[in-house]
């Protein structure tokens, strides 16, 4: 049930972030960007490690963790495409990379428009291990990771953000971050239905929906700065 | 709730006064070419602080529920089309694109029980669908005087618009749902199934994958021009997407909603009753 609040939307703002009790603070805590870093719930065990925060702030920190990892590794991709790769291949691989790093910067930037620069996740710095980028199965079947892992990290921290405007703008990326799935599953195994195959969509027709408490450790395997999620599910 | 109470509440021009007929639907083509371009507008850079204060811009009129009767209606849409393109023999059988259809085509069926059971008493029945548009597609090669060949390539390219009106009218409906969590999850998870989906069809018809500016691409009829209006937006809560790439790579790295209302027109247009 809504009621109708009579009140400015600063104040109302004002009210729910201090009636706000931990996470959940949204963009309330975004707007207040004077905040002290020890304003995080005050459970972050290691001060030198960097937490992505509580609220929407806490999310879009996460969804740009996870643009970094894609846009780099697209980046490396990019740099020396692999033996006897197809025209097709690259374009595809072009125009990810492409879109990656715009979402990437669009995270950034819209993160640095409502957060102070110590609440900004860093950039962060990656090893892909024995990962051989010269290797056409090697790299697909790594993007065709990132991308599904991609699309189940969107879909499931569309729930955990309570400002409308950052649910939009993260349904316009989750979108074309399943395109790219499709089109990488569709390289892979041409002539199939692995583009939406069943090790992805289930019996209902609903594609995966992950947790950031399931994601991150995953995508953790290529990450080497250290960052809690301290705020999130 | 019948389909004909929600084209009501969603369409503002009320396509239900049109009498049936080939000229009305191509009157309504015509009507409806302006669809979208409000969207622009609506998707004006604001910057993100801005944004962030103001709980309606991405609000629309719809509750939960009719967010899902529209779901509803598009997945019926989908599901009738794919269940008669697989039943006419306009598709190629035995190679890559019978295997896509058939798993979009379950796909979708899936959608319309899973909605189906999520609304209950809240479902509406299935409208009447004509694929033709009155006589302006045969997407079925129903018509004796069209070759198969165009008949599949309209089937196609229907499909197309199908499934990029899908993901563009899911994602104007999300935020409608932020009421609704375990609705929201599932809408999203259907949402970038349906991108999927666009995605093969696109590349099936020699395309990208995803939409650039708001082209709908060789092939496709003028008709389809609303499902891309609005798509060409290179601001992004006030970052310039363009800035790195160019506007075709900006534009194509973000997809936009569809409201209800241009989504429900798009669809009226396929819709008797």
């Amino acid at each position: 049930m809504k009621k109708i609040d009579v009140y400015p939307k600063y104040n109302r703002d004002r009210r729910s972030f201090l009636k706000a009790g931990g996470a959940g603070l949204a963009a309330a805590g975004l707007l207040l960007t004077g905040c002290s870093d020890d304003d995080d719930g005050g459970n972050n065990p290691d001060p030198d490690v960097f937490d992505l925060g509580s609220g929407d702030l806490a999310v879009l920190n996460y969804a740009y963790a996870l643009e970094q990892l894609e846009a780099d590794f697209y980046a490396k991709v990019f740099s020396s495409f692999y033996a006897g790769i197809t025209t097709e291949e690259q374009t595809i691989l072009t125009d990810i990379y492409y879109h990656e790093v715009i979402h990437r910067n669009f995270f950034k930037a819209a993160i640095s428009g409502v957060a102070s620069e110590s609440q900004i996740l860093p950039e962060l710095e990656f090893d892909y291990g024995d990962l051989d980028f010269n290797d056409r199965s090697a790299v697909l079947a790594t993007a065709k990771a990132l991308e599904d892992t991609g699309v189940g990290a969107y879909n499931g921290a569309g729930n955990l953000l309570e400002t409308p405007e950052y649910l939009l703008i993260a349904g316009k990326i989750v979108s074309v971050e399943a395109r790219h799935a499709s089109a990488i599953r569709s390289l892979i195994n041409p002539d199939s239905k692995d583009f939406a195959g069943d090790d992805i969509v289930d019996a209902s027709g609903l594609d995966t929906a992950k947790l950031p408490s399931e994601i991150i450790p995953v995508a953790a395997g290529f990450i080497t700065t250290p960052f809690t999620a301290n705020n999130l599910p | 709730m019948n389909i004909i109470k929600l084209l009501e509440h969603f369409t503002s021009a009320n396509l239900n006064n049109i009498p049936e007929g080939a000229m009305s639907r191509h009157q309504a083509f015509k009507h409806f070419a302006n669809i979208g371009k409000g969207i622009a507008m609506a998707a004006a850079p604001l910057g993100v602080a801005a944004m962030a204060s103001s709980k309606s811009h991405a609000r629309t009129m719809e509750t939960p529920t009719e967010a899902l009767q529209l779901a509803l209606t598009l997945e019926y849409l989908e599901a009738e089309y794919y269940q008669m393109g697989l039943d006419s023999g306009v598709i190629p059988t035995g190679g890559r694109e019978e295997k896509v259809f058939m798993q979009i085509s379950k796909h979708e069926t899936a959608h319309v029980d899973f909605l189906i059971a999520g609304l209950g008493d809240d479902a509406i029945d299935k409208p009447t669908f004509d694929f033709t548009a009155g006589g302006a597609f045969d997407p079925f090669n129903e018509d004796s005087n069209v070759s198969e060949a165009t008949s599949y390539a309209q089937f196609l390219a229907l499909a197309q618009a199908f499934e990029d009106t899908g993901v563009r009218a899911y994602k104007g409906q999300a935020a409608n749902l932020m009421d609704a969590p375990d609705l929201l999850k599932a809408a999203l998870q259907i949402h970038s199934v349906e991108a999927r989906h666009a995605s093969e069809v696109r590349r099936i018809r020699g395309l990208k994958g995803w939409i650039v500016q708001d082209t709908r691409g060789d092939g496709m009829p003028e008709a389809a021009q609303p499902v891309y209006d609005g798509e060409e937006v290179t601001m992004q809560a006030g970052f310039n997407t363009a800035t790195d790439f160019g506007a075709d790579a900006g534009t194509e790295a973000y997809d936009e909603p569809l409201t209800g209302t241009e989504a429900t027109s798009i669809a009226s247009l396929f819709i008797v009753t």
